[in-house]
């Protein structure tokens, strides 16, 4: 820990968790640098909220071991409390109490003094666009409301790391962006997140390093763009009424790989005007009957897929 | 690293949490209440007759029953409140919030120590309001202020282990119906002692049971407290139950509460 850039607000070597024969989480190894976002990313089931359980010491893994900003989990469990926050796939805020009730509660728990404890109060509930709803029973809240609550509370202790499990999830368009801008501010104020998602879109948008999980194992690691690179490249895809058209597409252009089931043929392409427009010349020469022409740039949706689509995928290392 | 300014701290705001949550949900303690009031009032009036009759007292009737089966009803009103305090533990572990405690740097004890302080209040809510009733169809104590202190201390120290022992019982139930189902017992155990029949009344093995559970020394000693009967060895011996089920509740509550949640 020589400079603020080096440190490591997040490190997990060999983290393993079962439940009886259930293997949940598989040898993970991950580092997260202070002040930037890791996303989680990985189907149902692929063991994310677990990981979340372990590093925010609400569970005890079975092997391995995780250091938050230095500390141990297992040994220095309350060090490590004093300086996360949590806000889980499940919302955790007291319904039959309102909005400024479970904030002052959460003040009090981090014993705070009442004056301080109070402006912080005030200062969340304008934040997160809560003034309205303050005194009202959380009961009476709506998804997106509960949501900001819940991040509202976990930001009452000022956490230094933060972990957020699905946080959009179930949210409306406009309350998830809501949620990423706030998640942008954050790291912005030098606060280091790991989240989970299943959206690629989130991950991509928000993420510095992305880990996809899959069946307990990260099957790939790095920045969104080291990741689409292990995507199948960009293509053209073309159309076809009948077979014939195609067939003398197929002749046309070399590289291409057709699908006579779907009439399709697929030219590997880079996605720019000039290529497309020479394609489109050498078509129009040919008097090539095209049915439908779609341009398909590589995405987070690819990776994810050809990563944790295959049962036998081996692991990938990116650096 | 937890400190016992930490603990107070803690303690008192999970108090203050869940004295505020049961005032939100009152229902739950008139329904404390009004059952031991209901039981008072079946007892007196409807079985009272009879069963004064047979105290083997001179003038046995409905007055004599009144003064003696008032302590019995007290003691069940600290035993039914057991069945809401394992509920509310129940209903409170299924919330997401105690997650987020469990991941906060607070004395772990506080969850378990607000829910057993407000209990105890909550509970002592109820006997305040059974004595009232008791009072207005005509229980007088015979015994004077000291003696009602030593019985509201030992009823205080009653509903402080009954809560330790809900508490534990509560995060032991799978579900909030098993909590509801699992205090039922403590429930019962008042009936099978000495607070609405004499004890030698009862058949040989039922009658040996009476005499050696925990409830038949609380019943007799808030009754000598109240009533000026002999308490004898009762006192010492209803104490020393009291902390051993503390004690015991205490320690399988922590246990509870310190398992991985998820296994």
């Amino acid at each position: 820990m020589t400079s603020i850039e080096s440190q490591i607000a997040i490190r997990a070597m060999g983290l393993r968790k079962s439940y009886g024969k259930q293997v949940v989480l598989d040898g993970i190894d991950l580092e997260v640098a202070e002040g930037t976002v890791f996303a989680l990313l990985g189907p149902n089931g692929a063991g994310k909220t677990t990981m979340i359980r372990i590093l925010s010491t609400l569970i005890a893994a079975d092997g391995g071991e995780v250091q938050i900003a230095g500390h141990d989990i297992a040994r220095e469990p309350n060090a490590v409390r004093a300086i996360i926050g949590v806000t889980g796939q499940f919302s955790a805020v007291d319904g039959l109490f309102s909005g400024e009730e479970n904030l002052q509660l959460m003040a009090d728990l981090r014993h705070l003094s009442k004056r301080a404890g109070r402006q912080r109060v005030d200062q969340l509930l304008q934040r997160f666009d809560l003034v309205d709803a303050a005194k009202k029973p959380v009961a009476t809240y709506s998804g997106g409301m509960r949501r900001r609550l819940d991040l509202a509370m976990t930001l009452v202790g000022d956490p230094r790391v933060i972990f957020l499990d699905e946080p959009t999830a179930g949210l409306d368009p406009r309350s998830r962006r809501g949620m990423w801008q706030t998640i942008q501010e954050l790291v912005v104020g030098g606060v280091t997140i790991l989240l989970t998602t299943q959206y690629l879109e989130e991950a991509d948008r928000l993420a510095d390093r992305i880990g996809v999980l899959d069946r307990g194992v990260l099957v790939a690691q790095g920045t969104p763009a080291e990741l689409k690179r292990l995507a199948p490249g960009g293509h053209i895809q073309l159309s076809f009424i009948d077979a014939g058209e195609l067939e003398r597409a197929a002749r046309a252009f070399d590289g291409a790989s057709r699908d006579d089931e779907s009439l399709s043929l697929q030219i590997p392409s880079d996605g720019g005007i000039r290529s497309l427009r020479a394609l489109l010349d050498k078509l129009e020469a040919d008097s090539i009957d095209v049915g439908a022409l779609a341009l398909l740039t590589p995405d987070l949706d690819d990776v994810f897929l050809s990563l944790t689509g295959d049962p036998d995928n081996q692991k990938v290392a990116v650096q | 690293m937890t400190t016992y300014p930490l603990v107070l701290a803690d303690s008192a705001t999970m108090l203050r949490r869940n004295l505020r949550r049961m005032r939100r949900y009152p229902s739950l303690t008139f329904f404390i209440a009004g059952i031991p009031v209901v039981f008072l009032l079946l007892f007196v009036y409807v079985f009272g007759g009879t069963l004064g009759a047979g105290l083997g007292e001179v003038s046995g009737g409905r007055a004599e029953y009144l003064a003696y089966v008032v302590p019995g009803i007290l003691l069940i009103t600290v035993a039914g409140a057991a069945q809401g305090t394992a509920i509310s533990v129940a209903m409170d572990m299924t919330e997401g919030i105690i997650a987020r405690f469990r991941t906060m740097d607070i004395a772990r004890v506080s969850v378990l120590t607000g829910h057993v302080v407000g209990s105890v209040i909550q509970t002592m809510l109820a006997i305040v309001i059974v004595m009232v009733v008791a009072v207005l169809i005509g229980f007088r104590s015979t015994t004077g202020p000291i003696e009602w202190i030593a019985a509201t201390g030992l009823l205080v120290l009653t509903a402080l282990a009954i809560s330790w022992l809900s508490v534990a019982l509560g995060m032991a139930a799978k579900s909030v119906e098993t909590a509801s189902n699992l205090p039922m017992f403590l429930v019962l155990l008042p009936f099978l002692s000495s607070g609405f029949v004499q004890t030698d009344s009862m058949p040989d093995g039922l009658s040996w049971f009476a005499e050696h559970q925990p409830f038949t020394p609380l019943i007799e000693t808030v009754r000598g407290l109240l009533l000026g009967t002999a308490i004898g060895n009762s006192g010492l011996v209803a104490v020393g139950w009291c902390i051993g089920i503390s004690v015991v509740g205490y320690l399988w509550a922590r246990r509870l509460y310190d398992r991985n949640p998820a296994s």
